[in-house]
C-alpha cells in the first residue's frame, strides 16, 4: 500500500520484461548502424537519434536503474566512437536517461501511446540539455543551442518513439 | 552501513559509473597543446579502432550490395533513352570540342606568363576513388567514413577529399580498410578560398548546422551573392583552384564587427555523397609551357591579344589623349597613354582581367610613382604611331608586369579560364624584374629606346 501511494499505477499494472541476449545487443548496434548509415541518402534522418529512443525503450520495458544506466552508457558510448567526439559525451548523457526512464518506468505506466509520446518527447529535451552541459563545460567545445530545432527534433522522435516501441514491443519477454 | 548501500543503490552505481565517464572523458580533453579536442589518443583511439573495423564490413556489404540493384535498375531505365541521349551527347561534344580549342589557347597563354612570372603550382597528382559508406551518426558532428584506409588505398591523414563538383573535407582518422573524412560543414574545419571575381581570399568555415561561411573579409569590400569560390592553396592542405561553392548570402559579422559573415553554398553536395575521390598526391611544379614559348617575352604574349594601334590621324582629330577607358579603381588607368616595351596602345581599352590580376599585386606602388613622378612627356617611338599623345615606359626585360600596361593597353576578354591569384601575385612576382622601378623613373623610361622601337605586332 504505501508503494501505491507514490506510484500512478499498482505493483500488479507494472510488467517487468526482459529480453534475449541477440535482442539486447543487435538492436542497439542495428539502431547505431541505422544511424550512421541512412543519413547517407536522405540527410533529414540525422534528425532522429535512434540510439536515444532504444535507451529508453530497454530502459522503461526492464524498469530496473541499474540495466537501464549500464544500457545507456554503453549506447552512448558506442555511438561517440563514431563521431569525433571524446568518448563519453553521449555515454554519459544516454547513461543519465537510462536512469531516468527506468525510474520512472517503475512508478509510471508507460506502455501506451500517449505516455510514451510524452516521455520520449521529454526525455530528448533533457538529452540535448544535459548533451549541451557536457560539450559546454567539460569538453569546452562550442555548440550552439537552436530551441525551435530541439523542439521540433523532440517531436520528430517523439513520434518515432510510438512506432517504434510498437514494433520493439514484440521482443518483450515477460519475466 | 550495508543498508546505506542497498537503499541508495542505484543512486550510488549511478554516480560511479559517472565518475569513471567523467574521467575517460577528461583524458581525451586533457591533451598537449596543439592537439584538438576530439583527436583520438591512446586507448580510445583503440576503443574507435575495433568499433570502426567491426562495424564498417557491414556497412560496406550494405552499400555494395544495394548499389548493385541500384545500378542494374537503372542501367535497365537508361536502356530506353540512350538514342536520343546519344544524340544529345554528340551535339555537345562538338560545342565542346570549339570550345575546348578556345580554352587551350587561353591556358597556354596563362602558363606562358605563370612561367615568366615564377609561379609555383600545386596540381592534384593521384586521386584514390573511395566509397562513402557511413556518416557520424550525429547531427552536430559532419564526418563520413569512406572504404579506403591505410592498406587498401595508401591514405594518410590530411590527404584532401574532392568529388569532381568540388572540394569534401580532408581526412581526419585513417584505419586499415577505411577513413574518416572530415567536412567542410564540419565546425572543426577550415579551408583557404578565394573569391573567384573579386579575388579575395578568405577562410571557409563550417557551422555546428552544416552551414559554410567565409570569414576574414573586410566589410567595405563588394561581394555579390552568386560569386563562385576556389580553394586558394594557401592552407596547404586543398590543391589551389579548385571549386568550393558559390556565395548566396552576405552579411556584416556581427561577432567580427569589421569583417563579412558570408554564407557559402558548397559546390559539391555534402548531404549525398556516394563516391570521393582522395587526392593521395599533390605535385608542386612550375607549370610546363609549350615548346618555344619561354624565350618569349611576356609583352610579346600580351601584344598578340593588343588591338591594332590607332592611326595617328584618327587620334589628331580627337585633339588629345584618348577618352578615360572604364577600367576598375585603382587599376591605374589614370596614365593616359602607356606602352612597355614594344607594348604600345591607347589607354582607351579596358583591363584585361588577367593580366588585371597580376597587376593587382603590384599596382600600389607602381601607380603611385607613375602618376606621381611621370611627366606627361609625349615621346615617339620609331615604331609606334607618331602624334599618339602617347606616354612611351619602356619596360625592362620582360616588362609585362608593369601594372599600367595591364590595366591601360589589354583588350577585355570576358573570361580567363586561369586567372592569377589577387594576393599570390605579389608573392611569386619577386622572381620578376620589378616593373615599378624602371616605369617610375623617367630617366631610364628614356634611355632605352631600343625597347619602344621594336615595331607593333
Amino acid at each position: 500500500m504505501n508503494y501505491a501511494a507514490v506510484s500512478l499505477t499498482s505493483r500488479e499494472e507494472i510488467e517487468v520484461h526482459r529480453f534475449s541476449w541477440p535482442v539486447s545487443f543487435g538492436i542497439p548496434i542495428l539502431a547505431i548502424f541505422i544511424q550512421v548509415f541512412f543519413p547517407l541518402r536522405l540527410h533529414f534522418l540525422s534528425v532522429f537519434d535512434l540510439p536515444l529512443l532504444v535507451t529508453i525503450f530497454f530502459a522503461v520495458a526492464r524498469r530496473r536503474p541499474i540495466p537501464g544506466m549500464v544500457t545507456g552508457a554503453l549506447i552512448g558510448s558506442l555511438q561517440d566512437t563514431w563521431t569525433s567526439l571524446p568518448i563519453g559525451v553521449n555515454g554519459i548523457a544516454k547513461m543519465i536517461i537510462g536512469f531516468l526512464a527506468s525510474s520512472l518506468g517503475v512508478k509510471l505506466d508507460v506502455d501506451n501511446p500517449g505516455s510514451r509520446f510524452l516521455m520520449t518527447f521529454v526525455f530528448f529535451l533533457v538529452h540535448r540539455v544535459i548533451y549541451v552541459v557536457i560539450v559546454l563545460w567539460l569538453v569546452g567545445g562550442n555548440e550552439p543551442f537552436s530551441w525551435g530545432h530541439t523542439m521540433v527534433a523532440a517531436l520528430a522522435n517523439a513520434l518515432l518513439a510510438v512506432v517504434l516501441f510498437a514494433g520493439l514491443d514484440k521482443f518483450k519477454q515477460r519475466i | 552501513m550495508e543498508n546505506f548501500f542497498s537503499r541508495y543503490k542505484n543512486p550510488l552505481v549511478l554516480m560511479a559509473i559517472l565518475f569513471v565517464q567523467v574521467v575517460v572523458l577528461a583524458t581525451q580533453v586533457k591533451r598537449p597543446e596543439g592537439s584538438t579536442a576530439s583527436a583520438a589518443s591512446g586507448g580510445t583511439r583503440l576503443i574507435r579502432l575495433w568499433t570502426i573495423n567491426t562495424m564498417s564490413p557491414f556497412e560496406r556489404g550494405f552499400v555494395s550490395t544495394s548499389r548493385f540493384f541500384r545500378r542494374n535498375f537503372h542501367n535497365y531505365i537508361d536502356l530506353h533513352d540512350v538514342r536520343k541521349q546519344n544524340r544529345e551527347l554528340q551535339d555537345e561534344v562538338a560545342q565542346l570540342k570549339l570550345e575546348q580549342v578556345r580554352l587551350r589557347v587561353d591556358a597556354d597563354q596563362a602558363k606562358r606568363l605563370q612561367t615568366l612570372l615564377g609561379f609555383t603550382q600545386h596540381y592534384v597528382g593521384q586521386v584514390v576513388p573511395a566509397q562513402v559508406i557511413g556518416t557520424s551518426g550525429a547531427e552536430q558532428v559532419h564526418t563520413i567514413q569512406i572504404d579506403r584506409g591505410s592498406r587498401n588505398g595508401g591514405i594518410k591523414v590530411d590527404m584532401p577529399v574532392i568529388t569532381p563538383d568540388g572540394i569534401v573535407g580532408k581526412i581526419k582518422d585513417v584505419q586499415t580498410f577505411t577513413s574518416t573524412v572530415l567536412l567542410i560543414s564540419d565546425r572543426e574545419s577550415g579551408a583557404g578560398v578565394i573569391l573567384q571575381s573579386s579575388r579575395l581570399q578568405g577562410i571557409l568555415r563550417g557551422s555546428p548546422q552544416g552551414e559554410l561561411h567565409v570569414g576574414d573579409i573586410m566589410s567595405d569590400e563588394k561581394i555579390d551573392a552568386g560569386e563562385e569560390i576556389v580553394t586558394s592553396g594557401g592552407d596547404r592542405v586543398y590543391p589551389k583552384g579548385l571549386p568550393v561553392g558559390t556565395v548566396i548570402r552576405v552579411a556584416p559579422d556581427r561577432e567580427n564587427d569589421p569583417f563579412l559573415s558570408i554564407k557559402v553554398k558548397p559546390a559539391a553536395d555534402l548531404n549525398s555523397l556516394e563516391e570521393v575521390l582522395v587526392v593521395t598526391k599533390i605535385t608542386g611544379d612550375v607549370p610546363q609551357t609549350v615548346a618555344g614559348a619561354s624565350n618569349l617575352r611576356a609583352a610579346d604574349i600580351l601584344s598578340e591579344r593588343l588591338p591594332s594601334v590607332p592611326k595617328p590621324d584618327e587620334t589628331k582629330k580627337t585633339g588629345g589623349p584618348a577618352p578615360k577607358a572604364p577600367v576598375p579603381p585603382g587599376t591605374g588607368a589614370s596614365t593616359p597613354h602607356v606602352s612597355v616595351g614594344n607594348v604600345k596602345a591607347p589607354a582607351s581599352t579596358p583591363a584585361k582581367p588577367a593580366v588585371a590580376a597580376i597587376k593587382n599585386g603590384t599596382e600600389g606602388s607602381t601607380q603611385q610613382t607613375l602618376q606621381k613622378s611621370q611627366p606627361p612627356v609625349k615621346k615617339t617611338s620609331a615604331g609606334g604611331p607618331a602624334g599618339t599623345g602617347g606616354q612611351t615606359v619602356s619596360g625592362n626585360a620582360s616588362g609585362v608586369s608593369s601594372p599600367q600596361t595591364g590595366a591601360a593597353t589589354v583588350p577585355p576578354k570576358p573570361k580567363s579560364p586561369v586567372p592569377p591569384a589577387k594576393q599570390a601575385a605579389p608573392k611569386a612576382i619577386p622572381n620578376a624584374p620589378n616593373p615599378g622601378s624602371t616605369a617610375g623613373n623617367p630617366v631610364a623610361s628614356q634611355s632605352k629606346p631600343a625597347d619602344t622601337e621594336r615595331p607593333p605586332r
